[in-house]
């Protein structure tokens, strides 16, 4: 007899979370709407005048998308936690970080990747110079992996306490902050024509840490939560 | 014959409430441990801590003490089924079946064959959450089926099964135990099959 190999076990965790979430869409639009309104509010509320906007596109942008993760957070492990499917999941031969890091991926797959994509249409709605268009789109990339696994890990330890909502927030919050400096810190340079790329590597560094360090901790946090 | 399960002084305590002290067992292939108590008693407890889902106070507990290989990759060999269904509500039920056994390593499940084993063919589209709480329960149970673990610890796996579906996990139950599986399992139910090798083990709990 043999157990799933881990690669597996890793793609059917995915396969089965994708196939949940488009089957509940709205959890998924719900925080791209967020941001898509904040960015198309902000022109209403500040005025067009291309100068001020412009220089607060980045900022705008990457504090939409901070919020916007915190909006979903506390869905990550909540039905699974219902349902006894977490349970379930750490009484699987594999190691439970690689189930942790499957949740993970989905979870940027569906929230960060997305925010990506929409970058430049949110860059186009705040009037960002186009030299700042790159960096963006690359703090973007890098950062919001930060965003998946960081949320993850919040949201597992607090998925057994019911109502963990506002305390998710404040938990995560401050972990966000370097992100949020070093992210606009990228697409301020390129703005003003100094090398962006330092930041960007930077926060590159810093995410491929947190995704091979956070789904330890996402594990250790689901034991925690299922005891 | 081989022995599945040792376990030795086995203590666990809640909210201060001391539930089950110096509990002792083995569990040999063929053999049925059925756990009986009161509600509160620590039943779930007991099946939870054995699996690692409930910190233990003291005691020790060895998966497979005459299979070496077995016994580090015990979680391998061993089924567990809580309280929770683990089923999907938002996939179907042929969905849930497919990605339970792969999860589990079976690849090659027929999962018609399953679902009309269990009785719940002409409803594998709906999505679960549709079902009502015995058929989702159904859906789980196939598990039983396909599963290669010697060692089943099943918690109250008879809630809202109706007498056909009880019947019918008691026979697998006795297939399992012919093959040389054992099972734990808790239950309000009295057994109507009868074992041979049917073990009680009563938890009074409640001490302070």
């Amino acid at each position: 007899m043999k157990p799933a190999s881990n690669w597996q076990a890793l793609r059917t965790v995915m396969q089965r979370d994708l196939m949940v979430v488009m089957r509940r869409r709205s959890d998924v639009l719900n925080p791209l709407l967020f941001v898509l309104m904040v960015v198309s509010l902000f022109p209403l509320a500040v005025g067009p005048g291309p100068d001020i906007l412009g220089r607060m596109a980045a900022g705008v942008i990457w504090v939409a998308a901070l919020l916007s993760a915190l909006l979903g957070s506390e869905r990550l492990f909540r039905e699974d936690f219902l349902d006894g499917t977490l349970e379930q999941l750490t009484l699987q031969p594999q190691p439970l970080a690689l189930l942790s890091f499957a949740k993970i991926m989905v979870h940027w797959l569906l929230s960060g990747l997305p925010l990506v994509i929409l970058a430049p249409l949110c860059a186009l709605l705040l009037k960002l110079p186009l030299e700042g268009w790159l960096a963006l789109i690359a703090t973007l990339a890098v950062g919001t992996p930060i965003l998946s696994a960081v949320t993850a890990i919040g949201a597992a330890l607090t998925v057994s306490l019911g109502r963990g909502g506002a305390l998710l927030s404040l938990l995560l919050l401050p972990l966000f902050i370097p992100l949020l400096i070093f992210a606009t810190g990228a697409v301020e340079a390129a703005l003003v024509g100094t090398d962006a790329w330092p930041q960007v590597l930077l926060l590159a560094g810093l995410s491929l840490l947190t995704l091979l360090l956070a789904p330890f901790a996402v594990a250790a946090s689901i034991r925690v939560s299922v005891h | 014959m081989t022995t599945l399960l040792e376990v030795k002084q086995l203590a666990s305590q809640r909210a201060g409430r001391v539930l089950f002290s110096q509990l002792s067992f083995t569990l040999a292939a063929g053999e049925v441990l059925h756990v009986e108590g009161e509600n509160g008693a620590g039943k779930s407890t007991l099946l939870r801590s054995l699996v690692g889902l409930v910190q233990l106070r003291s005691g020790t507990i060895q998966f497979f003490p005459d299979h070496n290989e077995h016994a580090e990759d015990w979680r391998q060999y061993t089924l567990f089924m809580g309280h929770k269904a683990a089923v999907k509500a938002e996939l179907t039920a042929l969905e849930n079946v497919r990605l339970q056994a792969q999860l589990g390593g079976v690849n090659d499940v027929d999962a018609w064959q399953l679902l009309e084993h269990v009785g719940l063919l002409g409803l594998e589209d709906l999505p679960a959450g549709q079902l009502s709480a015995g058929q989702q329960r159904r859906i789980a149970l196939t598990r039983l089926w396909y599963s290669k673990a010697p060692l089943w610890i099943l918690d109250e796996p008879f809630t809202s099964l109706d007498t056909r579906g009880i019947q019918l996990l008691q026979q697998r139950f006795a297939e399992h135990t012919a093959a040389g599986g054992a099972i734990i399992m808790t239950s309000h139910q009295p057994l109507t099959w009868q074992s041979a090798q049917l073990q009680h083990l009563r938890i009074e709990g409640g001490e302070l």
